[in-house]
């Protein structure tokens, strides 16, 4: 027995020490082939040094223009998610196997979920410019998809759990399946959909301050123009009124998650 | 001799486990009749009541209601026929986070177009009538609180207002009371009742309760093993017959 807890302890130790060994070895190769040796690395920090003398004091010659491109990446995500959680809803249910019309069709709206998750917003952004030129659109498709694999999951995790009982009641008193969803089970899973797409929303103004720098609208492009134009000044000021934007998006989602859990309680009548 | 209003034929329901609920159910009801069905546990009461409506498909048999076979309505016409038949749950099954009144007011989604009861469209008349429903069995007071915040006890009645809403001919009630204490039991098997007696409703409850049974029924039914056992008024229900009905086995054995 205590043998057994020995050699076991042993065999352990013998695993992490290989492990740890590997793990060494691959990150000593990949600098190599990575060609990160140490003078590279000197050089590099030497050059952020003259980029971070260069963006003080903070400035911008287009106040107007910053402030505008910061409003339409807000535009964007804001309608990127509203198209996203429209869509959404729709295909969750769809999707969720106590609702769904058919187990085939529920599996293949969560595969198409899950391979749209795993596709980055910034590739869809890319496809989209591709398929309707640049400017807001694109992004705001490229959010919208975005969106769609990640809330699929979990409205369709949300509405698994619910309690068939209602499904039931309302299906004896006669009520039709899309009466049943929007009277019965939506209510149900507000608190869960809401807390969900606003985390969504949160993301989606992260995302879509990012979006501009491949040209899908917003202040992205305001970033990308700066840094082309090596002027690290204007750079660090369009990096603050990003910095804003994501800070005053996460505390209004914040308080709009309280509203509407305050609102729920009350209740829609 | 009043009319019979359901008519249950050689009913069978296999589980696609192979667990034969019903064996062969034929039961004829009429109209106005206060049925509570009793039997031990796993003998198919449930099984039973939720054919009626099809919450549980039937493997075959006929089910006459109002001169027409439910297990052969297609989906459209079992939608009107299940109108008709109001169906009140152990769990009460109502929609926690909406008002009590909104919970009442689904029992007319049937009677409404898709859409405008799926968006809860209800016009000042169905919501007043909702409301009146509600004071009959008692909580007028309670119509705009969130339906999660009252008693079990009130729970049920808000279902049995649900049911009501509904207008139908028959009211289906599986355990209505099994979750509630023995006072709020009592409560709420009294507003049942009322509201049979007062709207001219059948109704059939599955009970565990023997003594409540006994106290509410015309007519008690005992189902074991999937097959009706005993089949008649209240006064012909022995202990004898109770005890065997409990019984474990396919012979009547003392417990
Ligand atoms: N969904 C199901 N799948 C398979 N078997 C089932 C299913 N539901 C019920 N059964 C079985 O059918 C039989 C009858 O069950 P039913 O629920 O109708 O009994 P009951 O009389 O209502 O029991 P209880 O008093 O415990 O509620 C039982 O053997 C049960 O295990
Ligand atoms: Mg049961």
């Amino acid at each position: 027995m205590i043998k057994n807890k020995e050699t076991y302890r042993q065999q352990k130790k013998v695993q992490n020490s290989i492990f740890t060994f590997l793990a060494f070895a691959f990150f000593i190769f990949s600098m190599l082939q990575l060609n990160i040796v140490p003078e590279r690395i000197v050089r590099s920090i030497e050059r952020l040094g003259y980029i971070f003398g260069n963006m003080f004091p903070p400035v911008t010659n287009e106040p107007v223009s910053l402030f505008t491109a910061a409003i339409e990446s807000i535009q964007v995500a804001i309608l990127g998610t509203i198209l996203g959680v429209i869509i959404s809803l729709f295909l969750a249910v769809l999707a969720a196997k106590n609702l769904t019309i058919s187990p085939y069709l529920g599996y293949a709206i969560k595969g198409f979920a899950g391979f749209v998750r795993a596709v980055p917003a910034l590739i869809w952004a890319l496809l989209f410019i591709v398929a309707v030129g640049l400017g807001p659109t694109p992004g705001i498709l490229a959010l919208a998809i975005n969106s769609i694999g990640m809330l699929v999951k979990v409205y369709g995790e949300a509405l698994e759990e619910i309690d068939m009982g209602i499904v039931e009641a309302l299906e004896s008193a006669g009520a039709s399946k899309v009466q049943v969803i929007l009277q019965g089970v939506f209510p149900s899973v507000m608190k869960a959909f809401t807390a969900w797409s606003l985390f969504r929303l949160d993301v989606n103004i992260r995302y879509s301050a990012i979006l501009g720098v491949v040209g899908a609208g917003g202040i992205g492009w305001e970033l990308m123009k700066a840094a082309q134009m090596s002027r690290y000044d204007e750079a660090l000021m369009v990096t603050i009124v990003i910095f804003g934007m994501v800070m005053s998006a996460e505390v209004l989602s914040e308080y709009m998650k309280k509203r509407a859990n305050a609102a729920s309680a009350q209740a829609l009548n | 001799m009043m009319e019979t209003i359901l008519e249950i034929r050689q009913l069978k329901k296999t589980y696609p486990d192979g667990t034969e609920a019903l064996k062969n159910i034929n039961l004829s009801i009429k109209r106005g009749e206060f049925i509570v069905i009793i039997g031990p546990s796993g003998a198919g009461k449930s099984t039973f009541l939720r054919s009626i409506n099809r919450l549980s498909e039937p493997t075959s048999g006929e089910i006459i209601f109002h001169g027409e076979d439910i297990v052969k309505a297609n989906r459209a016409k079992l939608r009107k026929m299940r109108r008709n038949i109001g169906m009140i749950f152990q769990g009460f099954n109502l929609v926690k986070r909406l008002p009590t009144v909104r919970n009442v007011l689904h029992g007319k989604l049937g009677y409404m177009s898709t859409w405008k009861g799926a968006l809860g469209l209800f016009n000042q008349e169905e919501v007043e009538e909702a409301l009146s429903i509600l004071e009959r069995v008692g909580l007028e007071d309670q119509a705009f609180k969130r339906a999660d915040e009252l008693s079990g006890g009130q729970q049920q009645r808000v279902a049995i207002a649900r049911a009501i809403n509904q207008s139908p001919s028959i009211i289906l009630a599986d355990e209505p009371i099994a979750s509630l204490d023995p006072n709020s039991s009592r409560v709420v098997m009294d507003y049942l009742q009322k509201a049979c007696q007062e709207e001219g409703f059948t109704t059939i409850v599955n009970l565990h309760q023997v003594d409540f049974a006994k106290e509410y029924a015309d007519r008690i039914v005992g189902i074991k093993n999937g097959e009706i056992y005993f089949d008649g008024p209240v006064k012909e229900l022995s202990d004898d017959v109770i005890q065997s009905i409990y019984a474990k086995g396919k012979e009547a054995m003392p417990v």
